[in-house]
C-alpha cells in the first residue's frame, strides 16, 4: 500500500500538529476510523512496519487513534483463523477482516512469514502478500481446475453466464501467479499459453506484464503484480449467479479455486436480475476489478458554494452604454440575477466554511467584478451556435512540450517543458514585467497611487519568461486563481511554487519522491493538489512545506488530479484505471468510478460540479454523475489518447482534445438529459448506457499535426487549445 | 532453455552474449549461470521498457526515446545508458564474421569541429503562435502548419506517399531524390496527389533563398510534367507561375554572387517551354500570359540584371518567334540600360557589370538564332509566309516527338494558340504580338549588326550557310557570351549606344497612343527601306539620330526593303499611326514607321511606363513640334 511505501518519515510527519487551518485536524487519512477492510488492511499493514521497527510509541498512539484495541496481536497466532477465515468468509461479503488478518500474517500455511521481512526493503509487506500464495495443490491440474471450471461457465444459462465470465480474469491471473510462486515455471508457461486467449482484450496490457514475468524472483518489486496482490478483485455477481457457482465447486470439491475465490477475491452479490454483458462491460477493465456498491454510498456535497456577494460598481460601463441602449435597465437585472444566485442556498452544497477558505482580497474582488461583467459578454454556446477556436501553437519546442495551462482570464499561458524548463507567455499586448529589486523597491514613494504600477521594473518587460529550477521533464503546471503564481511539478519528485511576480520559485515542496505527474491549484487558491508516481495525492497548502491530506488507495500512479469548483473534494484519475473522489475535509475516498480500460489522463469538472468527465488513453471520454456515483456517458470517437477536456462555462459543451490531433465538441447538455436515472439504477448502480456518441459529436476540428493537450474556455466562451507543432 | 526458445514472445538475449560480456569483464560463466542470467536480463529490460513507456506517455509523445528509457533506469536505481541520446536514427550494422551486431558509432574528428568556421546556430526560440482555426465551429482561415490540413483526408496510404516524396526531394540525399523524382515522373494512381504536390511546389516563394531546395522543387515540377498518368489541367498555371518565378525574380540567393543562380534560371527557362510545349493547350491564353511577364520584366529598368536575365532565357526557350516579338523590338529601348551599365568601369559596379554581360550574353544567344531561324524558314517556304507557317506547322509535330526539349519545335507550335484573326479583333495592347508581321531578314539583320556589331555579324555571315549546318552557331555563341565583356564586341557596342538612345526618344511618343501600336510594327518589317528616306527627315531632329541610319544601313539591302515598302505604306495609312499622326503631321506619316524596335517602347503601355520613358516622350514631343 502506498502508504507503507512512503515509510516512516511521512507518518511521522502526519502526527505533528496539524496545520490550524484544519480546524478539525488531527485525523492522519491513513489512520481514517472506517470499518471497510481496504483502510484495515492499509492500518494492519502499518502497524506491522511500525512493530517492526520498533516504533513502539507510534503503535500505540496509532492503535489508541484508530480504536482498534489489541486485535492485530492476535495476527502471528492465526493460522488458526486464518484457515477458518476461508470458511468463514463463505458467504463472500462477510469476514472480511478475517480473511485479511490471515493474509496480512501470512495465509493459512506458512507461520513464519510475518516475522521480519528483510532489513532495508523497500517494500516490507511483499513477502507477506506473496506468501498467500504458497498454498498450492498439484501444479498439473491447474490447467484442469480452470478448465472444468470454464466449461461450467459456458455450460450455464446466457443470463448467468456473462456474469460469472467475469470469474475468468481474476482466476487465471491469481492461478497463473500462484504456479509462479511455487516455481512451477513450464506449468506456469503453458497454462499462460492455453487460457491467454479467453480474457478479455482491455487486460491485455496487464496480461503482458505478466506473460514476462515467469520467475519467483521476479515478483518482487514487480508492482502491477503488488497492486494485484494487495487488492482484492472486486466482483459484482447477483445472488442467483453466485449460488449457482458455489454449488458447482462444492459439488466439484474443487478446493482450489475456491481458496482463490475466498482469499483473493471480493464478490459483491446483489439480489435481482443478473446483468448483460453489456452492463458488465461498460464498468469493468480497472486493475482491481468493479468498485463496490458501498464504496460510492457516502454522500457528495456537489453543489457550489454561494459565491460572496460583490456590489458591482454603477461607473464602469462606460463603454458598454454606447453598443446597448437600455443602460440602466441592464445593470438592474444584472445585480438580481446576481443576488438571487447567492441567495438561494443550494441543497447540495457543502457548508461554506466546511474547509476554510481564504478571505477574499481586494484584488481578488475586483476580478471578481471583471469576471462578471466579461460574463455578460459571453455567448451562448449550443449545438447551433458552436464557439470559435483558436489554436496556440508551440513551435520550436524541439525540447518536448508536456504541459499547458492558461489563466482563467486568459492572459496568461504557461509551458512545462522536457528540458526542466517552465515557461509563461503572455498572450494579451500587456509584457510580462518583474518587479523591482529590493534595493531600488526602497526608492519609490509608497504612498502615491501608481505605486503597483511603479514596483514593476520596466526594463525586463518581455513577452515570455524562462523559470529555471526543476531537474526533470515538467508534467504539470496550474496557475493560481489570482495570477500570483504558478505552481509546476516535475519528474524530480517536487511541485514548485513560483511568483509571476518576481519570476523566482519560492517553494519546492518535496514529498512525492517519484515524479509528479499533475497538480492543480484550489478554485479558490491556496490548497494545491498533486498526484504521481507513488500512488499517493497529497494536498497542500501553499504555506505549508508538508501535504495536509494523503489520499491513499489508488493502485497505480496517479496521472491527473482535479479540484471540485467547490473546493471540497478533488478527483485523481490514475493508471489502475479507476478515478477516485477525495473529500479534501478528512480524506475520505468517497467515489470510486470503474469503466476506464485504459489510464486516464484528463479529467474535467461541469461548472455546476454535479458531473464529471474523465479521458483516457482508450481514446474515450466518460461521463459521470457525482451525487449517484454512475456512469451516465460514452463518447466514442477519438483515436488516441485524450489529453484535455474542458466544459464551456455555462457548462453547455465540452471540448475534447487528443493526440489524434483532433478538438472534438460534445453536446453536454443532451448527454446529461437522456440519461434518466432512477431509484432502481441508482441503488443498483448498473448503468445502462444510449449508444449515442455520434449524435452528440457536434463537431470535429482537424489541427495540423499538432497534438492537442490542453483546452481552455475564455469567459466569453471562446475555445483555446494549445499543442505543439510536431514537424516529425 | 530449449523451450524459452520455441516460444519467442519477446526478444531475449542469448547466453553467448552473457559469457562474451562476462569474459570481458574478466568472469568465467558456466553455461546454466549464464543462462539464469540471460532470462534475468531479459526480464528487468522488459519491466524497464514497461516503466519507460509512463514517461513517453505523460511527455504527451507517441515515439519512446532512450532519455524515457533512461529515466526508467533510474528510477530503479540502475546506471543510465549515455551516449545515445541523439534524436537521429542508429544506424544498427551486422559484421559478417562472426554473426554480430552493433551500432555503428562514428568516430568524430574534435578538431575539425572546434576549427569549423560555419559555427552551427542554435535552434530557433521556442515560442507560441495564435490563430484562430475554425470560426464558429467552421472553416479554416488560414493555414497553419507546412501540411495542408485536406491531406490528412486522403488514404493513408497516399498519405504516406505523399510524405515520403516530399520528404526524398526535399531531403539530403540525392540517390533518394532521385528515385524518388522518377517514380513521381512514372506513377500512375498520384492523381489525387496532384494539388498537394503543386501546391508544395508554390513553395518556391518561401526559399528563394536556398537554391538547391528550388533546384529539387522545379525537378519535381519536371517530373509531374513528364508524368503520362496526370492531368494537369489548370494547375498548370500554378505551375507556370513557380517556375517563372525561379526565372524572373531577384532571388534571396543571387544576393549572394557566388550562387549560380544563372543555372538555375536556365534550366527553369527550359522547363517553362517544355511545360508550355506538352501542356500549352490546357490554359487559354497561356503563351500571351507569359510573354506578357517576361515583357514586363524586360521592360522595367528597375528590375535587377538577373531578372532580365531570366526574361530574356526564358523568350528564348519560348522559341523564336517569341524572341522576334519581344525581345528584338524592345532590345533597342533595353539596349541603353544594359551599355549604361556595361559601361561604367567603376570598382563598386563590377558585380552589376557581370551581370550585364550575363544578360548581354543571353540576349546575343537568342538574337542570333532568332536570325538563323528566321533564314531557315524563309528559305524553307519561299513562297509566302502563310504557308511557311502551315508547313512548319506540320513539320514542329514531328519535332516535338523527336526532341521536345530543344528550341526548333517551339516556334511553330506556338502559332496555333496565337490565333492571329482573333487577337487582332481584341486589338488590346497585350495583344500586340499577334499582329507583328514578321520583320525582313536583311532588316533585322542590319539592326542587330547595329547593336552587337562584329560580335553578330561572324554569325550571320555563316549562317546563310547555316542552313546546311545549324550547329555551327550555338558553338560560336557559347563564345560569344564570354567574349562581350572585353574586346571589339564591347567596343563596338558601346560606341553604338548613343543610336539607341535616340529611338527611344522616338518611340515614346506612341505611348499615349497604344492602341495604333499594333500596325506599326507589322509595317516595320516590311518598312525598313522605307525608313531610309523617312528618317532621314524625321531624324534630322536630333545628331543622335543622324548616326544611326549611318551605321545601320551600310550592309546592302535593296531589293527587298523596297518591294515590302508599298504593302506596309498602305497598312499604315489604313489604321496605325493613326489619327494622330495624320492629324498632325499629315505629310509625313511615314516618319513614324520607325525601326520596329522603336515600337517596342510602346510595350511599357502594357506593362508600365517607368519615368524615364516618360520624360523621354516629352523631349520626344519637342523634338516633333518643330516638323
Amino acid at each position: 500500500m502506498a502508504a507503507v511505501q512512503d515509510g516512516g518519515s511521512e507518518l511521522e510527519g502526519e502526527k505533528e500538529p496539524k496545520p490550524e487551518l484544519m480546524n478539525d485536524g488531527s485525523t492522519a487519512p491513513a489512520a481514517a476510523p472506517s470499518s471497510r477492510p481496504e483502510d484495515q488492511q492499509t492500518l494492519l499493514a502499518v502497524l506491522q512496519f511500525l512493530k517492526r521497527n520498533k516504533l513502539i510509541e507510534s503503535v500505540d498512539a496509532l492503535r489508541r487513534e484508530a480504536g482498534l484495541a489489541d486485535e492485530p496481536e492476535e495476527a502471528p497466532g492465526s493460522e488458526a483463523a486464518g484457515g477458518a477465515g476461508g470458511a468463514a468468509a463463505g458467504s463472500g461479503e462477510l469476514g472480511d477482516a478475517g480473511a485479511l488478518l490471515s493474509r496480512v500474517s501470512g495465509g493459512s500455511q506458512s507461520a513464519a512469514a510475518p516475522a521480519p521481512a528483510k532489513g532495508g526493503d523497500d517494500q516490507p509487506d511483499v513477502s507477506v502478500v506473496l506468501s498467500a500464495y504458497s498454498q498450492q495443490g498439484d501444479p498439473s491440474l491447474y490447467q484442469v481446475y480452470y478448465s472444468g471450471l470454464k466449461k461450467f461457465i459456458e455450460s450455464v444459462l446466457d443470463c448467468h453466464r456473462a456474469e460469472l465470465s467475469q470469474l475468468f480474469y481474476p482466476l487465471f491471473v491469481h492461478m497463473y501467479l500462484e504456479l509462479v510462486y511455487n516455481n512451477h515455471e513450464s506449468e506456469a508457461k503453458s497454462f499462460f499459453e492455453k487460457f491467454n486467449g479467453d480474457q478479455e482484450c482491455y487486460y491485455q496490457d496487464d496480461l503482458r506484464v505478466l506473460s514476462g514475468l515467469t520467475k519467483k524472483e521476479h515478483m518482487k518489486g514487480n508492482e502491477t503484480l503488488l497492486d494485484f496482490r494487495t487488492s482484492r478483485f472486486v466482483l459484482r455477481i447477483s445472488r442467483d449467479s453466485y449460488q449457482l457457482l458455489k454449488r458447482h465447486l462444492q459439488e466439484r470439491q474443487n478446493n482450489q479455486i475456491w481458496n482463490i475465490i475466498q482469499e483473493h477475491l471480493y464478490i459483491d452479490i446483489f439480489d435481482g436480475m443478473p446483468r448483460s454483458k453489456s452492463q458488465i462491460d461498460s464498468m469493468s477493465g480497472s486493475l482491481a476489478g468493479e468498485a463496490k456498491r458501498e464504496d460510492n454510498k457516502t454522500k457528495v456535497y456537489y453543489g457550489l458554494l454561494k459565491e460572496p456577494e460583490i456590489e458591482v460598481p454603477l461607473d464602469d460601463e462606460d463603454e458598454e452604454a454606447e453598443n446597448e441602449e437600455g443602460k440602466p435597465k441592464k445593470k438592474k437585472p444584472k445585480k438580481d440575477s446576481m443576488g438571487s444566485k447567492s441567495k438561494k442556498q443550494d441543497p447540495n452544497a457543502p457548508q461554506q466554511n466546511r474547509i476554510p477558505l481564504p478571505e477574499l482580497k481586494d484584488s481578488d474582488k475586483l476580478d471578481k467584478i471583471m469576471y462578471m461583467k466579461e460574463a455578460t459578454k459571453r455567448i451562448r454556446l449550443g449545438p447551433e451556435s458552436l464557439p470559435s477556436i483558436c489554436f496556440y501553437t508551440f513551435l520550436n519546442a524541439y525540447q518536448g512540450l508536456t504541459a499547458v495551462d492558461f489563466t482563467d482570464d486568459s492572459s496568461l499561458l504557461a509551458g512545462g517543458f522536457a528540458d526542466s524548463t517552465v515557461r509563461v507567455w503572455s498572450v494579451t499586448p500587456k509584457k510580462l514585467r518583474k518587479v523591482k529589486s529590493a534595493a531600488d523597491l526602497g526608492m519609490i514613494d509608497k504612498e502615491s497611487d501608481d505605486v503597483l504600477e511603479r514596483i514593476m521594473d520596466e526594463k525586463t518587460a518581455s513577452e515570455c519568461k524562462i523559470l529555471y529550477g526543476h531537474s526533470g521533464p515538467v508534467y504539470g503546471v496550474s496557475f493560481s486563481p489570482d495570477r500570483n503564481y504558478l505552481l509546476s511539478s516535475s519528474e524530480d519528485g517536487t511541485i514548485r511554487l513560483w511568483s509571476l511576480q518576481t519570476f523566482t520559485c519560492l517553494v519546492a515542496y518535496k514529498g512525492h519522491n517519484y515524479p509528479v505527474w499533475d497538480t492543480q491549484f484550489s478554485p479558490y487558491g491556496y490548497y494545491f493538489v498533486s498526484g504521481g508516481h507513488d500512488r499517493v495525492a497529497r494536498l497542500w497548502a501553499t504555506d505549508h512545506y508538508q501535504p495536509l491530506r494523503m489520499f491513499a488507495g489508488h493502485l497505480a500512479d496517479i496521472t491527473c488530479t482535479r479540484f471540485h469548483p467547490n473546493s471540497n473534494y478533488v478527483a485523481t484519475g490514475s493508471a489502475d484505471r479507476t478515478i477516485r473522489l477525495w473529500d479534501v475535509l478528512n480524506g475520505h475516498c468517497v467515489r470510486v468510478l470503474t469503466g476506464h480500460k485504459g489510464p486516464i489522463h484528463t479529467l474535467a469538472f461541469s461548472p455546476n460540479g454535479k458531473y464529471l468527465a474523465s479521458g483516457s488513453t482508450d481514446g474515450r471520454v466518460l461521463l459521470w454523475d457525482i451525487g449517484h456515483g454512475l456512469m451516465i456517458g460514452e463518447l466514442k470517437g477519438h483515436t488516441d489518447t485524450i489529453y484535455a477536456l474542458r466544459f464551456s462555462r455555462d457548462g453547455e459543451i465540452l471540448a475534447s482534445g487528443s493526440m489524434d490531433n483532433t478538438v472534438r465538441l460534445w453536446d453536454a447538455i443532451r448527454a446529461f438529459d437522456d440519461v434518466e436515472t432512477d431509484d432502481f439504477t441508482a441503488a443498483t448502480g448498473h448503468v445502462h448506457l444510449p449508444d449515442n456518441s455520434q449524435e452528440l459529436l457536434l463537431g470535429t476540428y482537424l489541427s495540423k499535426s499538432t497534438p492537442v493537450i490542453h483546452l481552455h474556455f475564455t469567459r466569453r466562451n471562446l475555445l483555446l487549445s494549445a499543442g505543439a507543432y510536431n514537424s516529425q | 532453455m530449449t523451450e524459452a526458445r520455441e516460444e519467442r514472445r519477446f526478444a531475449e538475449v542469448p547466453r553467448e552474449s552473457i559469457k562474451l560480456m562476462a569474459e570481458s569483464a574478466g568472469v568465467e560463466l558456466g553455461d546454466d549461470v549464464a543462462a539464469m542470467l540471460a532470462e534475468d536480463v531479459c526480464y528487468r529490460l522488459r519491466e524497464a521498457t514497461q516503466n519507460s513507456s509512463q514517461f513517453m506517455r505523460h511527455a504527451k509523445r507517441r515515439k519512446l526515446t532512450v532519455e524515457d528509457f533512461n529515466r526508467a533506469l533510474r528510477w530503479s536505481n540502475t546506471e543510465t545508458i549515455c551516449g545515445y541520446g541523439a534524436q537521429d536514427a542508429l544506424p544498427f550494422r551486422p559484421l559478417k564474421e562472426g554473426e554480430l551486431f552493433f551500432v555503428e558509432d562514428r568516430e568524430v574528428n574534435l578538431v575539425e569541429l572546434a576549427l569549423a568556421t560555419n559555427i552551427p546556430k542554435g535552434c530557433a526560440e521556442t515560442m507560441v503562435r495564435v490563430h484562430v482555426s475554425y470560426l464558429d465551429g467552421k472553416g479554416n482561415l488560414e493555414p497553419q502548419g507546412t501540411v495542408p490540413s485536406a491531406v490528412q483526408s486522403l488514404s493513408d496510404d497516399l498519405l504516406k506517399y505523399y510524405q515520403q516524396i516530399t520528404r526524398a526531394i526535399l531531403g539530403e540525399d540525392p540517390h533518394l531524390m532521385k528515385v524518388a523524382l522518377l517514380d513521381l515522373q512514372s506513377n500512375s494512381k498520384i492523381a489525387a496527389l496532384l494539388p498537394y504536390f503543386v501546391y508544395v511546389i508554390s513553395g518556391v516563394k518561401s526559399v528563394s533563398h536556398d537554391l538547391d531546395q528550388l533546384n529539387r522543387l522545379l525537378h519535381m515540377v519536371k517530373s509531374l510534367v513528364q508524368n503520362p498518368y496526370l492531368y494537369l489541367g489548370s494547375y498548370v498555371r500554378s505551375l507556370v507561375s513557380s517556375v517563372m518565378y525561379c526565372i524572373l525574380e531577384p532571388l534571396a540567393a543571387s544576393i549572394n554572387p557566388l550562387n549560380d543562380h544563372w543555372t538555375l534560371r536556365d534550366y527553369a527557362a527550359l522547363l517553362l517551354s517544355h511545360i508550355f510545349w506538352t501542356h500549352g493547350d490546357l490554359v487559354s491564353g497561356l503563351y500571351h500570359q507569359i510573354l506578357l511577364s517576361l515583357q514586363k520584366v524586360l521592360s522595367d529598368p528597375v528590375r535587377p540584371l538577373c531578372s532580365h536575365y531570366g526574361a530574356v532565357v526564358g523568350l528564348h526557350a519560348l522559341g523564336w518567334k517569341a524572341v522576334e516579338r519581344v525581345l528584338y523590338p524592345h532590345l533597342p529601348a533595353y539596349w541603353a540600360n544594359l551599355q549604361a551599365v556595361l559601361d561604367d568601369y567603376s570598382v563598386s559596379n563590377a558585380q552589376v557589370k557581370a551581370d550585364g554581360h550575363k544578360v548581354y550574353g543571353a540576349i546575343l544567344v537568342a538574337v542570333e538564332r532568332l536570325l538563323k531561324m528566321k533564314d531557315v524558314s524563309l528559305t524553307g517556304a519561299a513562297e509566302g509566309s502563310a504557308a511557311a507557317l502551315q508547313n512548319s506547322a506540320g513539320g514542329v509535330i514531328g519535332f516535338r516527338e523527336s526532341s521536345p526539349g530543344l528550341s526548333p519545335p517551339p516556334e511553330p507550335l506556338s502559332e496555333p494558340p496565337l490565333g492571329i484573326a482573333s487577337h487582332l479583333q481584341a486589338g488590346g495592347a497585350g495583344c500586340q504580338w499577334e499582329e507583328w508581321t514578321p520583320v525582313s531578314l536583311p532588316a533585322m539583320y542590319c539592326e542587330l549588326y547595329s547593336f552587337f556589331g562584329d560580335s553578330l555579324a561572324v554569325r550571320f555571315s555563316t549562317g546563310p550557310a547555316l542552313g546546311g549546318a545549324p550547329s555551327a552557331a550555338p558553338i560560336q555563341s557559347s563564345d560569344s557570351r564570354k567574349e562581350p565583356g572585353n574586346g571589339t564586341a564591347n567596343l563596338e557596342s558601346t560606341r553604338k549606344m548613343p543610336q539607341l538612345t535616340a529611338n527611344m526618344n522616338i518611340s515614346p511618343r506612341q505611348d499615349g497612343s497604344p492602341r495604333t501600336e499594333p500596325a506599326p510594327p507589322s509595317l516595320a518589317a516590311t518598312a525598313s527601306g522605307r525608313r531610309e528616306q523617312a528618317r532621314p527627315s524625321s531624324r534630322s531632329a536630333s545628331q543622335s539620330r543622324d548616326i544611326f541610319p549611318k551605321t545601320r544601313f551600310t550592309p546592302p539591302q535593296a531589293g527587298p526593303p523596297a518591294f515590302s515598302f508599298l504593302i506596309g505604306g498602305r497598312q499604315m495609312g489604313r489604321r496605325c499611326q493613326g489619327r494622330r499622326f495624320q492629324t498632325s503631321f499629315t505629310p509625313t506619316p511615314l516618319l513614324t514607321s520607325l525601326p520596329p524596335r522603336a515600337y517596342a517602347h510602346k510595350l511599357p503601355v502594357i506593362g508600365r511606363v517607368s519615368k524615364p520613358v516618360r520624360r523621354w516622350t516629352c523631349s520626344h514631343y519637342s523634338l516633333y513640334l518643330p516638323l
